[in-house]
């Protein structure tokens, strides 16, 4: 069983309807028990870094979250989800993340000039550095759903998988062992982000 | 390179698509969640419900509309019409949707957007802006008037202007306040709202294409993405919003709902000239 951690933020209803439509047996849970139980993890989440922080604290997921990425169980962080496994983000002052990696996550910074919007909200293509097995079958340079003001700078830059120009390049994908996390949205990516789901499921198959 | 975004609107009414001319006139075509289905698979790149439900009893109709679209679309999906409360954005997330866009609630409470945004993330609060030219017979009302509550006239009162060009309109158009529409995007933006979904109401069901001179004053007066609404009539409307209106993304209804082009089409108009989507 996939556990998707449900901790108040954002809409998670739709990476279970992901999850579902793939086929995949996963269940919305907030209770650490579930989360240790489960095959592998999904952190959705959209919002404000420091409240999901404080929201995983209070259901006292931290811990759990952290013990169970560095036993290897296979996990998926979406969008916050990605965020919130840095080290501290910038977002109203300074927050500490879960520092699984490390690094920051700082706020789009553009020039007047450039005229970009923010957030960086739409479709957008990624090119691959390192290609993780969930990105099997998924062509290089695929389209897939962004809305986010604030991007990841990671210190270790083997765990980049990915490269998205907007304004500036950014990493909207890393990868490392068991843990994968993305950006962007695979659960409205349309069946380029269905086939990302199906792919993790099956990678929590066989791990 | 981020792409424009090509979004078709779904009027809904009692859980069916309607359509119609300057808001009225509505004509039944249709059931909304087939609709998604059809534009999913043309490769839309969001899907807009605007739910005009007029009574409170049947307005849960369209959380279940929404449940039953997000089952099989898995694209951005926003639901805008009768949102009054917290509750109303609640339980529009949770039956699936991503993004709730709101216009008259903001008008009475623009305090209501903070909240909203505070709670659930400025990503998904869309603010629609009705916005329609000013004519010289208009001029009289004052923001005072629309405005009892004191500490709202603080937050309007700068937002009031003798001669905007362009004022808000409320209630799908029946109503007018002499608010400067353009000012008016730029307080919603600083209040919390993550996107602004702006339409035309001299232009809506025209098909004489956006009015461009208030789409592009909106775009280059916020940094949010701004959605550009009312008028389409046909491929090169999209075009001039996107370049001259300088729209982040484009809707329509009728273009696409009566099929006269498919969303195919018009991406592949837009690339042709020269203009980033997801092909």
């Amino acid at each position: 069983m996939i556990a998707i951690v449900d901790y108040g933020m954002g809409n998670i209803r739709s990476v279970e309807k992901g999850f579902l439509k793939i086929g995949a047996d996963a269940q919305i849970t907030s209770d650490p028990k579930t989360i240790e139980g489960s095959a592998g993890i999904v952190l959705p989440g959209v919002g404000a870094f420091r409240d999901c922080m404080a929201n995983l604290g209070k259901l006292e997921l931290i811990d759990t979250l952290i013990k169970e990425i560095q036993k290897g169980k296979p996990f998926f962080g979406i969008c916050l989800g990605l965020q919130l496994l840095f080290s501290e983000s910038e977002e109203f002052g300074k927050c500490m993340g879960m520092d699984i990696f490390k690094g920051k996550v700082i706020r789009f910074d553009f020039k007047d000039s450039q005229k970009l919007k923010i957030p960086h909200m739409g479709w957008n293509t990624v090119r691959f550095v390192n290609r993780p097995p969930i990105f099997e079958g998924i062509p290089d340079n695929s389209y897939f759903y962004f809305v986010h003001s604030y991007h990841v700078v990671p210190e270790d830059k083997s765990i980049i998988a990915g490269v998205t120009n907007y304004g500036m390049d950014f990493v909207p994908m890393v990868w490392k062992d068991n843990v994968f996390a993305t950006q962007f949205h695979p659960e409205k990516s349309q069946e380029l982000g269905l086939k990302i789901l199906k792919n993790f499921s099956s990678f929590v198959d066989k791990a | 390179m981020l792409a424009k975004r090509i979004i078709p609107c779904l009027d809904v009414r009692d859980g069916r698509v309607v359509k119609g001319v300057n808001f009225l006139n509505i004509t039944d075509a249709g059931d909304p969640v087939e609709n998604a289905i059809f534009y999913d698979e043309q490769g839309a790149d969001e899907l807009v419900f605007l739910d005009i439900t007029a009574s409170h009893e049947k307005r849960k109709i369209i959380l279940d509309v929404v449940e039953k679209t997000a089952t099989d679309v898995f694209m951005p999906l926003t639901v805008g019409g009768g949102i009054k409360t917290l509750e109303d954005i609640r339980d529009l997330l949770n039956s699936g949707c991503d993004k709730v866009s709101i216009n008259t609630t903001a008008v009475k409470d623009p305090y209501f957007i903070s909240k909203a945004a505070e709670r659930f993330g400025t990503q998904c609060i869309v603010v629609a802006i009705d916005a329609k030219r000013v004519s010289d017979n208009m001029s009289e009302a004052t923001v005072e008037d629309w405005f009892s509550d004191a500490s709202l006239k603080e937050v309007c009162l700068d937002l009031s202007c003798s001669s905007p060009q362009w004022a808000l309109s409320t209630h799908g158009g029946r109503k007018m306040k002499l608010i400067n529409a353009v000012k008016w995007a730029r307080k919603m933006e600083e209040l919390g709202a993550g996107e602004i979904l702006l339409t035309s109401m001299n232009r809506d069901g025209t098909k004489d294409g956006y009015d461009l001179d208030l789409t592009k004053a909106v775009s280059e007066a916020v940094s949010i993405p701004v959605i550009a609404s009312g008028g389409v009539g046909n491929l090169e409307h999209l075009y001039e919003g996107v370049v001259y209106g300088k729209a982040d993304a484009v809707l329509a209804a009728s273009i696409f709902h009566y099929r006269e082009y498919t969303i195919g089409e018009a991406k592949k108009y837009l690339s042709d000239k020269g203009v980033p989507v997801r092909l």
